[in-house]
């Protein structure tokens, strides 16, 4: 339960925070990639606020033997920089410029219930269903070739 | 046009923060968004049989996205305005789906599992992840705006 309601606190502070910070609006983010054009660095402060707040917890969690309300950490330790790593990045990038819209915002932008936001998410979703089903098989035919 | 906004973007940003620190120490976990939304769409039970809902991560993952949605709705009742600007028709916002979706599942987080925790975990993976992303959702933009001139 206490898992629950830490996450549920995490999601509320997570989309407060989108939202104050004005990326629920893909016209913002997208005027944040056009370096050349009407360049709004608004995003590179949100993140940078993150970052700045979210940095010294990281480190300080590698001293940490456990977190407070789960058995372990569970972080990243892959390291390598492969290709679904760059191939999907630069998938995401694209449909990122395309309408400005990443996971987050996008997912916030459902609480307005347009119809822009339900098919944005409605394909995001199918994507995403879609990637794990490829990187799966991709999965299956490596342990085969082995 | 949108407006340069430092002082409540570095706010909005440091609330992103905070998430990021209450999922990490309270549930030793990345916030990042891709991850923690596709994840609810995986099947239900682990591998001991137990319900992924009760024992698994699913439970604090589905509060996270119930959060997520209810902050913004919380701000407007409050008389906060959120303001949605849409620069394409639905096939475009079709396809950019897709390809946000596709491209976040499969190289392994977005904006905030790479650009906000990974880049603070200095983590050199989602440092090329985030210039990836950066970088092409910067000259497609260009393509569009300069080139086609859309």
């Amino acid at each position: 339960m206490q898992r629950i309601i830490a996450g549920f606190l995490a999601g509320l502070s997570f989309g407060a925070g989108l939202a104050i910070a004005g990326m629920g609006n893909p016209l913002k983010v997208q005027n944040f990639l056009d370096v050349s054009g009407n360049w709004d660095p608004s995003l590179a402060f949100v993140m940078g606020g993150a970052i700045m707040v979210a940095f010294p917890f990281f480190q300080l969690a590698r001293k940490l033997p456990r977190p407070f309300m789960a058995d372990d950490f569970k972080m990243p330790t892959f390291q390598q920089i492969d290709k679904p790593l760059v191939l999907g990045s630069a998938v995401f990038g694209a449909g990122w410029g395309l309408i400005g819209l990443c996971p987050g915002p996008a997912l916030l932008s459902v609480s307005l219930l347009t119809p822009q936001a339900l098919v944005f998410v409605g394909c995001m979703t199918a994507g995403m269903m879609l990637a794990r089903y490829v990187a799966g098989v991709m999965v299956k035919r490596r342990m085969n070739a082995a | 046009m949108t407006e340069f906004t430092p002082y409540t973007s570095l706010a909005g940003g440091v609330l992103i923060g905070l998430s990021a620190v209450i999922l990490l120490l309270a549930n030793g976990r990345i916030a990042g968004i891709s991850g923690i939304f596709s994840r609810l769409f995986e099947p239900g039970t682990l591998a001991n049989g137990k319900s992924a809902w009760v024992h698994g991560e699913k439970g604090w993952q589905l509060a996270f996205v119930v959060g997520l949605l209810l902050a913004p709705l919380l701000l407007m009742a409050g008389g906060y305005p959120i303001v949605q600007v849409f620069t394409g028709g639905l096939p475009l916002i079709a396809v950019a789906g897709l390809l946000v979706g596709f491209g976040s599942v499969f190289g392994s987080g977005c904006t905030s599992g790479h650009g906000v925790c990974g880049l603070s975990r200095l983590s050199i993976r989602s440092l090329v992840a985030t210039l990836t992303f950066m970088g092409v959702g910067g000259a497609v933009v260009f393509v569009l705006r300069h080139v086609i001139g859309a």
